[in-house]
């Protein structure tokens, strides 16, 4: 394909992409002089430059806009729907002709005669009817343009948008080849679409600021992807001399390295940005996808954008092009009620829907909300149950918020009709596929009659991650941390305890619920290291909507990991995704979590259709979520102290304890701490008494009061310090609280499952202040409240 | 007659050759990483200079036996349209500039994998150069191993 076809291509669907906002505008404000002016001369060009080029069917479709252009210009006809409707018509069919044209360097065969007939039709027809509108002169209109906008910058543009424009006068085939130094803050997003190889960078959206032409050059996307490439090798290189270096002594080397190490950084960092581009890219054609869905059925609906600058990577910005236009589609099709709906309701009869990208802890997030009905939480669990993707045991598990996120599974729809948009069952699922593929996540928040926010979070790039460094056998594995939920650490006899079987299959008690297990090292068929009662390493994983845990060998670092692709001799593992070059310069392989998942069967190869314990882990509701200390007391009983309460943890000698009264305390920091036996207090409570206290409690093994130390939960608040002894600390977790129920002595707030062991909750206050008056009076003891 | 130059090669006693033009390099014994679930063929990943890249092992490419423990290979790294890849030879030969009149098209009786990786054969003094075809080398689309 010659320079010029190429060139002609690229700018006209730069140009298309603002003919479909300008259009909408107009439609919205007929008497927008500038945008009509600009889509004008947008089409003038395309026009112009057809028949240069030869293809005489874009030439006549364009010829026939542009004369209905000129008279809307001119004042001699008003904007209206049918109008916007055609020439939008005429937007598509010139993409249709140009994809011809870039394929078969021809028009292709498509008709359109019909088209032309009826932008002939609107030419005569309306002008009979709004004749009287005053306006200016054409020549006037357009020589009083500012030069803002799309077409700013550009030579031929400018030209073409002179004067004499009326006829269909070809610009002068000089102008046309010229390659423009454009406006470029940024690529644009069709680039590849357009296949047009990869030499795009041109204006982006921004109609606001006029683009000075002197500021940006085009790059070609190859050179940056070449770029990025470099810059990951030179990451691999620093992260080598890095490791090198902790065996350094000399100044100066070290110097140096520390000097490279943010140098580098700031490279990458920079690198990176030059493959930014403003999610306003595609955002761009979002106003024609509302509008036209808006009237097709039959809603009224404006689109509210906000964020459009913020920046994503372009391979990025592509793959949620799908997910974003579909969320949309969702949104006013099934979202929106009709204007006479939103009247009854109060509502404004034109729906809402906003976009709003921003960035959020390293990630970009959109969220895209409406004001529309909202989702019925009710409704969807009878379709979920109808369509047998739920067991009804399951949804009687679930709280609103997380059957609303059960449309994302496969094969759901709450659509009463199915339309040409929606309905048909496939889409939310693959919403999330598309996003997931990409390391991110999406939520839906919905609140009945009010509206839905879906919430997506995406990493900025792909080429570099972060990643779990495990070993297994004698390798290194890199694990996506974005697939990671927690670590699991079980020793000694814990590890041979809380792993459990059914019918030989490794599960775990993680909060009341039974996590499957998956030894990495079965999965890949390698020795492991690990020896009968070694610790157990337990790395919890989501795949898909399935969590499970992966049991390896040792657990090291995180680290940023630069993604090199397999060579198609190891295509075909499922178990990996990639690999990477690790700091002491060694290959490690990145393990696929979804195909290590669905080889060890944690899902099943088509997508599971049931559902998982908790289907998005993170939808677990945010306000039960604590972390706590887990100790157990000397009857082997679990306790919890929120972590918030707790100041230090100290071990005492017995031998440091001293008498105040009736109270045991100890010297601690200059201070005098009293020291509360959680135990007593606690025991003291259920059997209403003193005296109990070795007697009846001749079970578990436990430390006894005959131990030399204590371990001491030292806790501070209301203006004092108390230490609580405890029998033993065990470790600090969060934890979100399943199945609370009500305290059953004094001294407890309440009983939750924590780590899948039934816990009481401490009532510390409750018990200082038993403590208080036990050490006054013995008799004082809360029986009273049992 | 045209001549051609071959990066020869020994494995397994076999005197081996590909063309030069196709090799991109020839560097001693590299630390590697396995691959778990892949072909036997395949030893490993290393590290070249950034580059990751697949290491076939001749021998067994070959179906000949493997090399003894104490032996390390010397890995042959190729071009392909998919990158770089090395082939673990046992030991590194000259470059030789041979004469197509002593080329000839393997014999009917040979078979199984070999007759996919042999192109045929140069008849040298005292011994026979075996010409590989680099591309099939490295295709492992096919059946087991």
């Amino acid at each position: 394909m010659n320079e010029v076809l190429r060139e002609f291509l690229l700018e006209t669907d730069e140009s298309l992409a603002q003919l479909d906002i300008d259009l909408v505008t107009l439609e919205k404000e007929p008497k927008e002089r500038e945008t009509l002016a600009r889509a004008f001369r947008t089409v003038h060009t395309v026009k112009g430059t057809a028949g240069f080029l030869g293809f005489t069917k874009l030439q006549a479709v364009g010829h026939a806009s542009e004369s209905l252009l000129s008279r809307l210009r001119a004042g001699e006809l008003a904007f209206n729907v049918d109008i916007a409707t055609t020439l939008l018509g005429v937007v598509d069919a010139i993409r249709q002709m140009l994809a011809s044209i870039e394929q078969t360097e021809g028009e292709g065969d498509g008709d359109y005669s019909a088209l032309i007939q009826s932008l002939d039709r609107l030419k005569i027809a309306g002008s009979l009817g709004t004749n009287a509108v005053a306006a200016s002169t054409p020549s006037a209109a357009t020589l009083n343009l500012p030069l803002a906008g799309n077409g700013v910058g550009r030579p031929e543009l400018r030209v073409a948008a002179r004067p004499p424009v009326r006829g269909p006068v070809a610009p002068a085939p000089a102008e046309e080849p010229s390659p423009p130094p454009a406006p470029a803050p940024s690529i644009i997003a069709s680039a590849s679409t357009l296949a047009v190889p990869p030499a795009a960078v041109s204006e982006s959206t921004e109609t606001r600021t006029p683009a000075v032409s002197d500021s940006a050059i085009r790059v070609d996307v190859g050179l940056l992807d070449k770029l990025m490439t470099l810059v990951g090798e030179l990451v691999l290189a620093r992260n080598q001399i890095m490791q090198f270096s902790t065996t350094q002594e000399e100044a100066a080397f070290l110097g140096t390295v520390q000097r490279l190490n943010l140098l580098t950084t700031e490279l990458q960092a920079n690198v990176m940005k030059t493959r930014m581009q403003p999610i306003g890219n595609i955002w761009s054609k979002l106003p024609r996808v509302v509008r036209d869905l808006a009237i097709a059925c039959g809603k009224s609906a404006r689109i509210e954008l906000e964020g459009q600058e913020t920046e994503l990577d372009k391979t990025i910005i592509e793959a949620i092009r799908d997910p974003l236009t579909h969320l949309l589609r969702n949104a006013i099709d099934h979202g929106m009620e009709t204007p006479e709906e939103r009247v009854a309701l109060g509502k404004a009869a034109e729906g809402r829907v906003s976009l709003h990208a921003f960035h959020e802890g390293g990630k970009v997030i959109i969220e895209i909300a409406d004001d529309g009905k909202g989702i019925d939480p009710k409704r969807v669990r009878e379709k979920a149950l109808h369509a047998k993707l739920i067991t009804p045991e399951q949804a009687d598990r679930l709280v609103d918020r997380e059957l609303v996120n059960l449309v994302f599974l496969p094969g759901f729809s709450t659509a009463e009709r199915v339309t040409h948009f929606s309905g048909r069952g496939v889409g939310m699922d693959v919403v999330r596929t598309n996003i997931e593929k990409i390391g991110g996540t999406v939520e839906i928040e919905s609140r009945l009659g009010l509206g839905t926010t879906t919430k997506m979070k995406i990493p900025l790039t792909l080429a570099i991650i972060p990643a779990l460094t495990i070993t297994v056998g004698r390798d290194r594995y890199a694990i996506p941390q974005v697939s990671l939920l927690e670590l699991v650490r079980l020793e000694g006899d814990q590890a041979l305890r809380r792993i459990e079987q059914i019918h030989g299959v490794p599960v775990y008690r993680r909060r009341g619920s039974l996590l499957p297990l998956v030894y990495l090292n079965r999965v890949l068929q390698v020795e492991s290291s690990r020896g009968e009662g070694d610790e157990v390493n337990i790395v919890v994983l989501q795949a898909d909507d399935r969590q499970f845990g992966l049991i390896v060998d040792a657990i090291h670092d995180t680290e940023e990991i630069v993604v090199k692709p397999l060579q198609k001799q190891l295509k075909g593992i499922a178990a990996f995704s990639g690999a990477t070059i690790m700091g002491d310069g060694r290959v490690a392989l990145i393990l696929d979590v979804l195909g290590v998942a669905q080889m060890s069967h944690v899902i099943t190869g088509a997508r599971e259709r049931a559902l998982s314990e908790k289907p998005a882990g993170r939808a677990e509701p945010e306000g039960d979520r604590q972390t706590v200390l887990l100790c157990i007391t000397r009857d082997g009983g679990r306790i919890a102290i929120p972590l918030s309460q707790v100041a230090r943890l100290e071990e005492f000698p017995r031998s440091s304890f001293e008498k105040a009264g009736m109270q045991d305390v100890v010297q601690y920091r200059d201070e005098i701490l009293p020291l509360i036996d959680v135990w007593r207090v606690l025991h003291r409570g259920r059997h209403d008494g003193l005296n109990g206290d070795a007697a009846s409690l001749g079970q578990a093994a436990r430390p006894s009061e005959d131990d030399p130390s204590v371990q001491v939960v030292v806790y501070s608040g209301k203006g004092r310090r108390v230490g609580l002894i405890v029998g033993q600390i065990l470790d600090i977790v969060e934890e979100t609280l399943v199945s609370r129920s009500r305290a059953n002595r004094p001294g407890v707030l309440f009983t939750a499952v924590v780590q899948g062991r039934v816990t009481e909750f401490l009532d510390i206050e409750g018990i200082i202040a038993s403590a208080d008056a036990a050490s006054f009076d013995t008799s004082l003891v809360l029986s009273a409240e049992a | 007659m045209p001549n051609h130059q071959f990066c020869t090669f020994y494995v397994d006693g076999h005197y081996c050759g590909l063309d030069v033009l196709k090799v991109q390099e020839v560097i001693r014994y590299q630390e590697m990483t396995r691959v778990p679930l892949a072909r036997p063929v395949v030893r490993g990943l290393i590290n070249l200079r950034g580059q990751i890249v697949t290491a076939i092992d001749l021998r067994r490419r070959l179906e000949l036996t493997d090399r003894p423990a104490d032996q390390l290979p010397v890995n042959v790294v190729v071009h392909t349209d998919d990158g770089a890849v090395s082939l673990l030879v046992d030991e590194i030969g000259d470059v030789l500039d041979v004469s197509d009149q002593n080329f000839e098209c393997p014999p009917e009786t040979l078979r199984g994998t070999a007759r996919d990786l042999i192109r045929g054969a140069y008849k040298l003094d005292g011994r026979l150069l075996l010409i590989l075809d680099t591309d099939r080398a490295v295709n492992l689309s096919g059946g087991p191993p």
